[in-house]
């Protein structure tokens, strides 16, 4: 157990620890680092989680691009996390579509999907708008338990894998893993542009005082519509690799439990940081998997995490470092 | 045979129809629970069907462990659930006040997931059987169909406690303060009242009626760690409903939403467990502060 | 704001490289060979935790007891898990025990869905799959595999028992109560099947979700469509608060309608007890009080468990015996040689005589149709059952050719 382990988990330490203290000018080198340690992982580590882990970092930012940017709680996210998930399945399984334009397919339904649940629920703020999340969500979920294509609590089972673009085996660990790595920075790379953009200056003003942003001019509903319809494309995105991953969609994608646990990562990671989601995502994941072969109840660990990050560790792991070094990257 | 209504065979609309009540006996049971939280704490309370079901397991302990029998859990449980709620306000709500409402929300999403899960690492998912207390076993004809005397006074109990509350938190002096309370915590507390307690008490109240919902729940639907999870969902939708200004309003609301569920279970059978859902996205798209509630 | 996400990425990448180190280098550090493991994976804390739960892991354990726990001179290790109910879990555990413990068969995994999602697994990662949990026949019809074994019954064989005696005994007209998921369906396809053969006729269904806790409203449906039989096209702790439940409503009080529990195991009526449980019809692929050899098994059974066994439990003794002696015959745990040889030699225990197993993995053994005795003729604990009749093997299970198996014969 031990020498192999301290020795991997030492190497990745170092390969991506290094650039934590290689300071500002160092920072495209470091990211190069950072991208050559996620390139190499998969060769020390069982490439099932980790691809499990991207899936939900990406999830999470998803989520986080609302809550952290627009000061909105959704309490649905599963539902286009779960229903793009559905969708991508049986466009691949009983329609035989390749993989990618699935995974488009996916993350559509999600976009509409968003759209609708945008519409309904921007009417109320804070925690009517979380409420009315939820129990759309609870809808969806109910939905997913009776159509007839979602198979109940079967789900949809044995979703092809496929061959991307008609050139990379996905049946093969490492280039899926790769796949999913490039939907990740893909998505990434979106949420990254559009907190840097105009379009997220004007949501963070909303989130600090909406009726003054209104007062500028702004037609904040808008505003507040298209983060929506992002934030569960985006979900929606990591929703539909997830079930090419793991060649299943099930009901634990829709649940409110699931929406429950996007919402744990970012605040465990750090609301409105960029990269909390992700860490936040890593921590769960890893935590879960390791729960899962011991008897602790994971609920319950999981449940107490919660309070104490509300009671006391509201900013979060990126949000605490953050503040600490606060000084040198606001400047970036 | 009988004849039928709109093609529908009486026994089994008027069946529906009942069961539905019963039903809506409990989500008016919870909603009451959370609309009297809310308006006292501005807190959705998340663990409102972990608590339910608190309260469901509270009976069975008291049962299997100490032969204590259903009448005396009706009052015990609730007593029970209600301290607990009351520690909780103490210990972790009452830290929040100042910060943003959603941390409230969030922070009871977390204790529902400890409750339950802590319950369910103990006794499985699975049910636990509560027998029917012997004075109302068995059940009577009533023509259009069998009704068990149980779930008879299933109805009549949660009309009785959400009546009383309604009549205690409008016409009493008690009631007055705490809806004064509501409006302008800093006024009341002028006034010599002791305001956080008052906080402690409604918060206690609030988790007890939902504590005293488990107990009537026990003897149908078997003593499960999951019986809240999904119910708690419908409530909210219940409660966004009715609006959270008004007491009397979650509570019709309830009766109603489950009378509704009842018909749709005869008419449309597969949409009974979506039609509150959509009644609710129609109602914000109509009125978005709910049927009874006020835009604040 | 790069550098944030650069440390940000950076202790993502630490916490996942420290804190998962340890499973991934289980999977390097083992070599298939060097022991024979078995999982137990099947529901240990839900509805269905009574009938396989951890009696499954015992009955396996007693199996690998009789070989000394050893094989070929290498230890058999059996491990556990449980799946929740949840295919997504039951197929990610599976997976992860097969590419990163070693596993060389998974047992049981009861939830026919969640038996359909690790079926998947196991043929791509051509691994031994012993399924006495799940119920249905699908298994080995269009979604058999060459290393999956379906051991103890299947809804064709309940059909075919309690089916057809029903309506034998004039219960003509029916209505379904079932259990919304693969297994409910196909039980209420085939029993449909034996039902309209036999010349009875099915007015409707109603699907519950599972673990429903309240059966009220479908009960009420159940009573409007006037139908003879209501059959409960569900299992475990779904039938026990359905069957209560209809007590309750009165359902059975008029004399017009009668219930058919078309899955019950021996937990379910011990659980309801003889007085709501009297005089129920099923088809059980195992009794233990059926002969001396089975009450020898059970006893020692019982001594450990504390209850007698399922037939989920003794299957999965009996499928795990037969599993290491292919073992033993074929010289290696590779899991297409394994499950060649299983299929070549007869099982021989006190489960089955002379069971054969098909070319799609369905073992072929004799299933009993029982009744469930009456308070006052029972003589003891435990003493539920009466034996009303033995189906032969051929006529309970469906021949390879009429299962749809794809596999070649």
């Amino acid at each position: 157990m031990s020498l192999h382990s301290q020795s991997s988990g030492r190497a990745s330490a170092q390969a991506a620890g290094a650039p934590a203290t290689a300071g500002l000018t160092l920072a495209r080198v470091g990211a190069l680092v950072v991208l050559a340690g996620l390139l190499a992982v998969p060769f020390l580590l069982y490439p099932v989680f980790l691809m499990k882990v991207l899936c939900f970092a990406l999830f999470a930012c998803a989520f986080n691009l609302l809550i952290g940017f627009g000061g909105l709680l959704s309490f649905g996210h599963a539902a286009f996390f779960g229903s793009a998930a559905y969708v991508t399945a049986h466009a691949v399984k009983v329609w035989g579509w390749s993989p990618e334009l699935g995974i488009l397919l996916g993350t559509l339904a999600a976009a509409l999907l968003g759209l609708v649940f945008g519409i309904i629920a921007i009417r109320r703020q804070g925690i009517y708008f979380a409420m009315i999340t939820l129990a759309l969500s609870q809808m969806v979920y109910f939905l997913a338990l009776q159509l007839p294509f979602t198979h109940g609590e079967d789900g949809i089972q044995a979703v092809p894998r496929g061959v991307l673009f008609g050139v990379f085996d996905l049946n093969n660990p490492l280039e899926m893993y790769y796949t999913v790595l490039g939907v990740f920075l893909i998505g990434f790379f979106i949420i990254w542009r559009a907190v840097h953009s105009p379009f997220g200056q004007v949501l963070k003003a909303i989130r600090e005082n909406e009726a003054r942003a209104i007062s500028l001019g702004y037609r904040t509903d808008r505003y507040k519509l298209l983060a929506f319809v992002l934030s569960a494309t985006l979900a929606g995105l990591a929703g539909g690799t997830k079930a090419i991953v793991f060649q299943l969609a099930t009901l634990t994608d829709v649940t409110w439990q699931m929406s429950g646990e996007v919402v744990l990562m970012t605040l465990l990671g750090g609301m409105g940081t960029l990269t909390g989601p992700v860490i936040g995502a890593a921590l769960v994941v890893t935590l879960e998997n390791y729960l899962a072969a011991t008897s602790l109840p994971v609920p319950v660990v999981i449940g107490c995490i919660f309070v104490v990050c509300v009671l006391v560790f509201r900013r979060g792991i990126a949000g605490e470092i953050a503040a600490r070094f606060g000084k040198q990257s606001r400047n970036v | 045979m009988m004849g039928t209504i709109f093609g529908i065979p009486p026994q089994a609309l008027f069946g529906q129809l009942l069961l539905g009540l019963i039903n809506g006996s409990f989500y008016a049971l919870l909603s009451l629970g959370l609309a009297v939280i809310f308006g006292m704490l501005n807190v959705i309370n998340f663990a409102h069907g972990a608590l339910y079901m608190m309260g469901a397991f509270v009976a069975w302990l008291l049962l299997n462990q100490l032969g204590i029998g259903y009448w005396w859990a009706l009052l015990l449980a609730p007593l029970i659930v209600g301290a607990f709620g009351a520690v909780l306000e103490k210990t972790l709500l009452s830290r929040l006040y100042k910060l943003d409402h959603l941390y409230g929300l969030l922070l009871t999403f977390g204790l529902a997931l400890i409750v339950e899960g802590a319950f369910r690492h103990q006794y499985g998912v699975s049910g636990q059987p509560y027998p029917i207390p012997a004075e109302l076993s068995g059940g009577r004809n009533l023509g259009f169909m069998f009704l068990p005397n149980y779930r008879g006074w299933v109805v009549v109990a949660s009309l009785i406690v959400c009546i009383s509350t309604w009549i205690a938190i409008e016409k009493t002096k008690l009631g007055a303060y705490l809806r004064a309370a509501t409006e302008n915590p800093v006024l009341v507390q002028a006034f010599g009242i002791n305001v956080p307690r008052m906080v402690t008490l409604t918060y206690a109240f609030g988790v007890a009626l939902a504590g005293l919902a488990g107990v009537l729940a026990a003897p149908i639907y078997q003593v499960s760690p999951l019986m809240g999870s999904h119910l708690i969902i419908v409530v909210f939708a219940v409660v966004v409903i009715g609006g959270m200004g008004s007491i009397l309003g979650a509570v019709l609301t309830g009766y109603g939403l489950g009378l509704l569920e009842g018909l749709t279970k005869v008419f449309y059978p597969e949409a009974s467990n979506i039609v509150v859902f959509v009644i609710m996205a129609v109602v914000l798209m109509v009125k978005p502060a709910g049927l009874f509630g006020r835009e604040r | 704001m790069i550098a944030r996400l650069l440390a940000g990425a950076a202790l993502a990448a630490l916490t996942i490289g420290v804190m998962s180190a340890g499973p991934a280098m289980a999977q390097q550090g083992k070599l298939s060979g060097d022991t024979v493991k078995i999982g137990v994976l099947n529901d240990r804390s839900g509805l269905y935790a009574d009938l396989g739960g951890e009696g499954s892991a015992i009955a396996a354990r007693m199996a690998a007891e009789e070989f000394g726990n050893k094989i070929l001179g290498k230890p058999i290790e059996i491990i556990t898990a449980d799946h929740q109910n949840k295919p997504d879990i039951g197929s990610n555990l599976a997976r992860q025990w097969i590419d990163q413990d070693g596993v060389d068969a998974i047992v049981d995994v009861p939830n026919s869905g969640v038996a359909l999602a690790v079926q998947e697994v196991t043929k791509e990662k051509k691994k031994i799959f012993l399924m006495e949990g799940p119920a249905t026949s699908r298994l080995t019809g269009d979604a058999c595999s060459p290393t999956g074994f379906h051991w103890a019954y299947d809804t064709r064989a309940l059909a075919v028992g309690t089916g057809q005696a029903i309506v034998k005994e004039g219960g003509d007209s029916w209505f379904f109560i079932t259990a919304d998921y693969a297994f409910g369906h196909q039980l209420e396809a085939d029993t449909s099947a034996e039902v309209k053969k036999a010349g009875g006729k099915i007015v409707g269904s109603v699907k519950a979700p599972l673990n429903t806790a309240d059966f009220s409203s479908f009960l009420l449906q159940a009573q409007a469509s006037g139908a003879k039989i209501v059959g409960l096209a569900n299992a475990g702790g779904d039938t026990i608060t359905s069957i209560k439940q209809s007590s309750e409503f009165g359902l059975t009080q008029s004399g017009q309608q009668k219930l058919a529990g078309l899955l019950i195991f021996l937990s379910d009526v011990h659980a309801l007890g003889l007085q709501v449980a009297q005089d129920l019809v099923l088809t059980t692929g195992f009794y233990w009080d059926r002969d001396d050899e089975t009450r020898a098994w059970s006893k020692k059974f019982f001594d450990r468990y504390g209850k007698m066994p399922t037939m989920v439990q003794a299957g999965s003794y009996s499928a795990v015996r037969h599993y290491l002696k292919a073992i033993e015959a074929a010289g290696t745990d590779d899991g297409l040689t394994v499950a060649a040889k299983m299929k070549e030699m007869p099982v021989n225990d006190m489960f089955a005589k002379n069971g054969t197993i098909l070319p799609n993995g369905r073992m072929v053994h004799d299933m009993y149709l029982a009744r469930v005795k009456k308070p006052s003729e029972s003589k003891g604990a435990w003493d539920y059952y009466q034996i009303l009749r033995t189906i032969p093997g051929k006529e309970a299970f469906a021949t390879f050719e009429e299962s749809g198996c794809k596999l070649p014969k």
